[in-house]
């Protein structure tokens, strides 16, 4: 923030607010008017921004879920009020499979990857040889876009001259796995992919909260007599729990987001049979040459609903605790 | 996607930028409709100048349309500025695109896609030049390039036939005969199967899973005709109706002699197999020449038509899906558009183009075909002897419809095929949603 200080000019309102704020914090003198404006931009931008970019399209999306509308002509929309969500519920073949996709992904990366990648961080935070090569290894997927990520495992799960069946010899005719074609299998193809770059994630997200993790904490645990697994589970973890709390937030929040990957490993539009996610079915409606606009909203309304409910019931749990 | 946003031309893997793009074309859509309606022709045009919205991003396309527009240029004194976008985005962002500005002329398919925006009042009828080229084209190319109003909309410049291809010289060390009937075929499949091979290969992979509806397509037209095809790709007939029914049933007689893992497999990977000589035949399109690099190779690839189920349809139906042109609502420059349109409908367009691009066939009847190679040639015969021409269900159907309902369903049903009446439930109930309008 910029430091110049002016005297509280003589002109208009100037003078008046600075003595207000006096009676209480007289540090509010120093909110001149360069300020009070560089406030205003700081603030008023991202808040124009948020309310432009975030809560119109939110807003937008509610009220298009109740029409119908082809994206063409506006004079073509028309008010269909529930149908698209009765529609969705009682007659959308993909709907319910892609709900049960959305949590097992929601169950998979919270019991899996997660913690994979913090037993990786404790591991490597002890200060093994070589740490920091492991380190890189296992953080690169990160580094890639996820689209990269999924041309990656597409080449390991092809049927014919995949790295996979290759190595477990099933490549030959007759004996062929279709990783990524057999609906029975490719959700947990996918998630293991998904999964590979998950754990690097969590693994460096944890990494950084143990290197501020003071170490007298762990030798006056040593000295109690408490072993590697006490140590953590007694001492390291409940002296890390912001960082708990934002690894919860980035595993929730990226089993509802999950898109990218399936959509590349799918092979985009339409979603494949044991692949729909809900992320999926709203793209499949909206983009492309016939989009049924008022039909993906709903879809869009009913994700944004389970999200909020995710994030509202862990918002809510988090402070609770707090407030405690 | 669809077929045509992944014509053999264009072959990229499916990227992020695609998917952005997309979204934020909806959203474009939804805010800038009302502000369009209000303007229309606004900037004054150029009677010197056409503009021409290119899909053809691919080199040799990109290079064969701008021979053509240099060839138009010479001819008619006018110039072409032309605006090349990358195939999939163009046809993702279409509906946004014909409603902003877009180019007089632009790239566009026959069939049900085009006359959903002919419907929608987003192109210019052009029956004025149809009487100047139409001499050029047979009956069922006319019957491609007319809207449901009757009026013509499109100028076709290639198309390239659906057929079941195989390697002669694999035929040859079998024994085999090339199958004329439902039952030669099966028997065929059977054959192949016990010498070891893989009988019909197929690859409908991650975004290829339009290329199990050639099949779909076939049997259904052989089995219950053109009428009832096209019937049931608009939205017309129950898709619980018996004879689809049947078509499914056939299917199922020749599902167990599909190459295995084929859910997991691109095209591409497919038609190896077939050039390998591990699989036997394809239902596939000619664009299957483009995996072959070696041209030696070239000569022992042929391909017989689908073969006949029920006589009173015979072979008569042939599926080629053709690439054209449209003209955008309200062209800066009619007159031009016009012209250019014209141009683009003559044999010597065809010519122009087919010796920059050979993997296709021309459609006008008057195109040199002299330089054509024996596929190319076997093509342009089965097309010219057909009675009817079909595009491809994504084209013939809502593409949405097509892609979002009908390629998972088959792609489901094909890994466990059973009787197909719950698959056939299923699409049925989707039906009304896409075809109300």
């Amino acid at each position: 923030m910029s430091s110049v200080r002016t005297a509280p000019g003589p002109e208009g309102t100037a003078p008046r607010s600075p003595a207000r704020g006096q009676s209480r914090r007289p540090r509010q003198r120093s909110l001149d008017r360069g300020d009070r404006l560089f406030l205003t931009v700081v603030v008023g931008i991202p808040l124009l921004a948020l309310l432009f970019f975030v809560w119109l399209p939110a807003l937008a999306s509610i009220g298009l879920s109740f029409t119908n509308w082809d994206g063409l002509a506006l004079a073509d929309m028309r008010w269909v009020g529930f149908d698209n969500y009765k529609e969705i519920f009682t007659n959308y073949p993909p709907f319910w499979p892609a709900v049960e996709h959305n949590v097992l992904w929601l169950l998979f990366t919270a019991l899996l990857p997660t913690p994979f990648g913090v037993f990786l961080a404790y591991q490597l935070d002890r200060k093994l040889r070589f740490t920091r090569i492991y380190q890189t290894a296992i953080f690169m997927p990160m580094v890639l876009s996820l689209a990269v990520v999924g041309f990656i495992w597409e080449i390991i799960y092809n049927p014919d001259t995949g790295l996979l069946n290759g190595v477990i010899g099933a490549a030959s005719s007759g004996s062929h796995i279709d990783w990524l074609g057999d609906p029975h299998l490719n959700l947990w193809a996918v998630l293991v992919a998904s999964g590979w770059r998950h754990s690097g994630y969590i693994m460096i997200l944890y990494l950084a909260g143990l290197k501020g993790f003071d170490p007298a904490l762990k030798e006056a645990a040593a000295l109690d007599g408490a072993g590697g697994r006490q140590t953590f589970f007694r001492v390291v973890l409940p002296a890390l729990k912001p960082v708990n709390i934002i690894i919860l937030v980035v595993t929730v929040m990226e089993s509802l987001r999950a898109f990218d990957i399936v959509y590349v490993l799918g092979g985009g539009t339409g979603s494949k049979p044991g692949m729909q996610l809900l992320s999926l079915l709203i793209s499949d409606n909206i983009i492309g040459e016939s989009s049924h606009i008022g039909y993906g909203s709903a879809l869009a309304v009913i994700l944004l609903l389970v999200s909020l409910a995710a994030i509202a019931t862990f918002l809510v749990q988090t402070f609770r605790k707090e407030d405690q | 996607m669809t077929l045509q946003s992944r014509t053999p031309w264009t072959l990229q893997g499916p990227s992020r930028r695609k998917v952005v793009q997309g979204l934020l074309g909806a959203s474009a859509a939804a805010l800038a409709a009302p502000a369009l309606a209000a303007c229309g022709s606004g900037a004054a045009a150029d009677p010197k100048q056409v503009t021409f919205g290119s899909n053809g991003a691919d080199a040799t396309p990109k290079k064969a349309y701008a021979a053509l527009t240099d060839a138009f240029q010479k001819d008619s004194k006018l110039t072409v500025k032309t605006n090349t976008v990358d195939h999939d985005t163009f046809s993702n962002n279409i509906s946004t695109y014909l409603q902003g500005t877009p180019e007089d002329v632009f790239t566009w398919y026959a069939g049900y896609r085009m006359q959903y925006f002919a419907k929608k009042g987003l192109a210019t009828p052009i029956d004025d030049v149809w009487d100047k080229i139409g001499s050029g084209f047979s009956d069922a190319t006319k019957q491609l390039s007319r809207g449901e109003d009757g009026k013509f909309y499109f100028v076709p410049l290639y198309n390239y036939p659906w057929a079941v291809f195989y390697r002669k010289s694999v035929f040859k060390k079998y024994g085999y005969e090339v199958p004329a009937n439902w039952s030669q075929f099966t028997a065929l499949a059977k054959q192949m199967k016990k010498d070891g091979l893989s009988p019909i290969a197929s690859g409908y992979g991650a975004s290829d899973n339009w290329s199990i509806l050639g099949a779909f397509d076939y049997l259904n037209l052989r089995a219950n005709g053109y009428d009832f095809h096209m019937s049931l790709m608009r939205g017309k007939v129950a898709w619980t109706d018996k004879r689809v029914a049947r078509a499914i049933d056939l299917w199922r007689e020749i599902a167990p002699y599909y190459q295995t893992g084929a859910a997991g497999r691109s095209w591409q990977d497919a038609a190896q197999s077939l050039l390998d000589k591990k699989s036997g035949m394809a239902i596939i399109g000619l664009f299957l020449g483009q995996q072959v690099t070696d041209d030696s190779l070239r000569s022992d690839i042929d391909f017989f038509p689908f073969p006949e189920i029920d006589p009173a349809y015979g072979q008569d139906a042939v599926e080629a899906p053709t690439d054209g042109f449209m003209l955008s609502r309200r062209p800066k420059n009619l007159d031009g558009a016009k012209k250019f349109a014209e141009f683009l409908g003559s044999a010597k367009a065809e010519n122009v183009y087919g010796g920059v691009d050979p993997s296709n066939v021309a459609v006008n009847s008057g195109a040199d075909t002299s330089s054509y190679n024996a596929l190319q040639k076997k093509s342009a015969a089965l097309i010219a002897g057909a009675k009817q021409i079909t595009q491809f269900a994504d084209r013939d159907s809502d593409p949405g419809f097509i892609s979002t309902v009908i390629e998972p369903g088959f792609a489901e049903w094909l890994s466990h095929p059973d009787d197909g009446s719950a698959l056939l439930k299923k699409i049925e109930s989707q039906r009304s949603h896409f075809f109300t309008a």
